[in-house]
């Protein structure tokens, strides 16, 4: 082929999209998750006459803020293929260092930022011994998750930390206006936040990038395991969040505060649409997960449904939701 | 070397097989005869054919035409079983074994000796692995794990592996690939032996001295064809790399001379621990820098570690006459030097994501603003580099996983385009792609130095070397061994120095 025709074919346009983004919204799986929380909710007006009233509706949003607050930097974890299945066990070794300030006669700021800062460290432990040390990030924090937890049950034992100042109230249990709480507020706020973070900004850019293919990503001149660092440093600052807004919540600190909390925080990541794998996933598929997962929780409490059971359900609905575009899969091949 | 008399009748002839890949003809009409207890040494370039026979012959691939005559009757091999059913059997470079398994296991998986309610007979199946293991002169007990063994030692398992079916045929591909000097030495024995026993062997090996020292008859094949077949004693070597290579090399490449102008790059005294030693060039503005080599003889792993994948252990460079240090591939993209790497699927393209997001990758840091990504600017550059290429795609937001080989490389090459680089590193372009993506990256490579960009080109291929380079620097072994520029610039003279050859034809 000649440089002329090389030139002449040249002219041969490629469009940017052939389907425009709405019609993709369509189709997306968030889309079919938003009905599916369309579905619950309306089931669970019909199933209790308690359901549709604003104050309740407003106590059901604990069910998933502060899971949903790790939920998002989780996301971004997991896009890059990575995970930490310590963060319940950081927001008790949080809780407890917020305790422990907090019995040394030392104020509201000093404990939140205790908290966060305590989340912070765990989270660049985490990092470092994945990103300097090359572990699997699922052996390092299913270790880092006996480790930090038990820090906290040598430092209280049986008891608990009681007696929290009355301002430190305000962020598990105080309001912003009406019937909307102070939780539900940052979760609204980090979801703007983490969502323009990863689909706006280059960093998200590399973050889906490492988790399609690190090599490819390296060579392209990202910095991976810098990357990495932060996404774990900030998943450890999410979790020292949610444990400042649970421990006001809850008003004290037990060892066994939030356990097994990992667990329904990864679930809300992949109901959302996240790949386990990495690699894809969405913010907006996050938030509507949370709100999935919270109306579930809510409006089987309303049914008087045993903890346990609910726990069943989850646990069913997760596996129901990842296995029905396989099963869609294989029924449109055969 | 026994110079065999040709027996009547082949074991296994091929005639007129022809195998077809989408855009790429890998085989076209070729032949090829093995003879009882003779070796014949299949001779050709990367990408003339060789391994696609191999796959033909043990049951891999199915021909498209052609027939395949055992004892002169057609056969079939429709499964690998069936091959090696048929006594066809090969020594790969790198056959599967299982560590935790014991030797005689690995040698009988899958066809071990049956007992009684169809469990398998332990005893049969280890005596019948020592005796095996004996008779290739293996001092190994069949009883042992895998995993105690040497890598010599299981080399010697793979080929008893290779040998535990009936084998009348055995393929060695490029046996001594991962050898050492001594091994070599006791693989030649056992082919001989193996040749006593009356069995047709065919050999591949890229190393000539190899081939005099154990092959019987040779076939030569070029890009899928077949060249010529006869005896080794017949033969001078200068011949047979004239038949390997030998083509009219400006048939294709578009190369135009390009003002050469000052020096861009320099490049002293890279070194490596384990991979190359030493390496020192200088690269000018609009110049084709060839790099020639085997395969493994170190080429990629230094231009990796130019841009920063992997750190040298000595050297330094020089660009635009400023000492550069480069830690990681963002340094070396900042510094204007990229790499479009050789493994497109691994290193080059992220299969899943966008063709545009692909392409702007490396670029964001000019293109975006604040750190913030600006949709319509990404569009706008991948449009511009890949149109340049001219890309086949429905859409720009399709993935890079969709495309064909040669549009997946066109994305790679506009990728590394786009971020305005002095000097492109561009590793085997066009392995594997087709003949029109392949001229078009050519007819590409020559605007671009036209236009002042300096390039280096590794390449296994000798025509797109010979037709693109202006110079070529050829390795072996991690050394720089020549540097061959103008009328020294020949087949003969590249395949001598890559394969170790002095110039009056002996091995070195």
């Amino acid at each position: 082929m000649s440089l002329a025709e090389t030139q002449q074919t040249a002219a041969r346009h490629i469009p940017d999209r052939l389907t425009t983004p709405l019609a993709r919204t369509f189709k997306s799986w968030e889309s079919l998750l938003l009905l599916v929380a369309i579905g619950i909710f309306i089931l669970n007006s019909f199933a209790s006459p308690y359901f549709l009233n604003a104050w309740n509706l407003s106590d059901a949003t604990f069910n998933f803020t502060e899971k949903a607050m790790i939920a998002f930097a989780m996301a971004l974890l997991i896009i890059a293929g990575e995970i930490d299945l310590s963060v319940a066990s950081i927001i008790a070794l949080s809780s407890t260092a917020m305790g422990v300030v907090m019995q040394a006669g030392f104020g509201t700021p000093a404990i939140v930022a205790t908290g966060l800062v305590t989340g912070l460290l765990c989270g660049a432990f985490n990092g470092v011994l994945v990103t300097r040390l090359g572990l699997p990030s699922i052996v390092v924090t299913i270790g880092t998750m006996s480790l930090f937890r038990g820090i906290s049950y040598i430092v209280l034992g049986d008891g608990a930390f009681r007696g929290y100042p009355s301002e430190f109230a305000w962020f598990g249990q105080g309001y912003v206006v009406w019937v909307i709480t102070v939780e539900l507020t940052i979760f609204a706020i980090l979801a703007v936040i983490y969502a323009v973070v990863l689909h706006k900004t280059n960093f998200g850019r590399a973050v889906y990038a490492i988790g399609n293919n690190a090599t490819a990503a390296t060579f392209s001149g990202i910095r991976v395991e810098r990357v990495k660092f932060i996404l774990f440093l900030l998943t450890g600052l999410m979790a020292g969040l949610a444990s400042v807004c649970l421990t006001s919540r809850l008003g004290s600190t037990r060892p066994s505060i939030a356990s097994g909390m990992e667990l329904e925080v990864v679930t809300m990541v992949v109901l959302g649409g996240v790949s386990i794998l990495g690699g894809s996933g969405s913010i907006p598929g996050v938030v509507i997960a949370a709100f999935v997962m919270g109306l579930v929780t809510f409006g089987l409490g309303l049914l008087n449904v045993p903890g346990i059971v609910m726990s069943i359900v989850v646990g069913a609905l997760l596996i129901g939701v990842i296995a029905l575009p396989r099963i869609y899969q294989n029924l449109r091949r055969s | 070397m026994g110079h065999a008399q040709t027996p009547a009748a082949p074991v296994l002839a091929l005639d007129g097989i022809t195998k077809t890949f989408p855009g790429v003809k890998a085989l076209d009409g070729v032949t090829l005869e093995l003879y009882a207890g003779q070796v014949t040494a299949l001779i050709g370039e990367n990408g003339a054919g060789k391994s696609t026979v191999v796959k033909t012959l043990t049951g891999i691939y199915q021909p498209d035409g052609g027939r395949i005559l055992m004892d002169g009757e057609e056969v079939r091999f429709p499964t690998a079983q069936d091959a090696s059913a048929a006594g066809v059997t090969a020594i790969h470079q790198e056959t599967v074994l299982f560590d935790e398994l014991s030797v005689a296991e690995n040698i009988f998986l899958g066809h071990a000796p049956k007992g009684r309610f169809g469990l398998i007979d332990r005893k049969a199946m280890h005596k019948d692995a020592q005796a095996i293991l004996d008779g290739i002169g293996a001092e190994i007990d069949a009883g042992v794990r895998l995993k105690d063994l040497g890598i010599a030692s299981r080399h010697l398992v793979a080929i008893a592996r290779a040998l535990s079916v009936e084998a009348r045929v055995v393929i060695m591909d490029e046996p001594t690939a991962a050898l050492s000097r001594k091994e070599i030495e006791e693989l030649y024995e056992l082919v001989d032996a193996l040749k006593a026993q009356g069995k047709a062997i065919l050999f591949i090996s890229h190393k000539f001295d190899e081939i005099f020292r154990i092959a019987d008859r040779y076939t030569v094949f070029r890009d899928g064809q077949f060249i010529g077949a006869g005896e080794m004693a017949d033969i001078a070597e200068a011949e047979l790399v004239k038949m390997m290579v030998g083509r009219s090399v400006d048939q294709i490449f578009p190369k135009r001379a390009a003002e050469i102008g000052e020096d861009v790059l320099l490049v002293a005294g890279y070194s490596h621990p384990t991979e190359f030693e030493d390496i020192h060039f200088t690269l000018r503005r609009g110049e084709i820098l060839g790099f020639y080599g085997l395969v493994g003889a170190g080429r990629s792993e230094f231009m990796q570690s130019l841009i920063g994948v992997t750190r040298p252990s000595k050297g330094a460079i020089r660009l635009n006459g400023k000492v550069r240090v480069i830690r990681s591939p963002a340094d070396a993209i900042a510094a204007g030097i990229v790499y479009v790497p050789e493994d497109r699927g691994k290193q080059g393209a992220i299969l899943d994501m966008p063709i545009f997001q692909n392409v702007t990758l490396p670029s964001l840091p000019r293109l975006s603003k604040n750190g913030f990504t600006r949709m319509a600017e990404e569009f706008a550059l991948a449009r511009q580099y890949t149109e340049r290429l001219d890309l086949r795609a429905a859409s720009l937001d399709t993935t890079v996983g969709s495309l064909s080989g040669g549009n997946q490389q066109k994305v790679v090459i506009a990728k590394w385009l786009a971020t305005q680089p002095t000097v492109i590193i561009l590793d085997e372009p066009t392995k594997g792609i087709d003949i029109g993506s392949k001229a078009a990256v050519h007819d590409f490579m020559s605007e671009l130095a036209s236009e002042g960009l300096s390039v280096i080109m590794v390449s296994s291929e000798i025509p797109e070397i010979l037709g693109m380079s202006d110079r070529v620097i050829v390795m072996r072994e991690g050394r720089m061994v020549a540097e061959l520029e103008g009328e020294d610039l020949t087949p003969e003279t590249l395949v001598r120095h890559a394969a170790g050859i002095s110039s009056k034809g002996e091995a070195a």
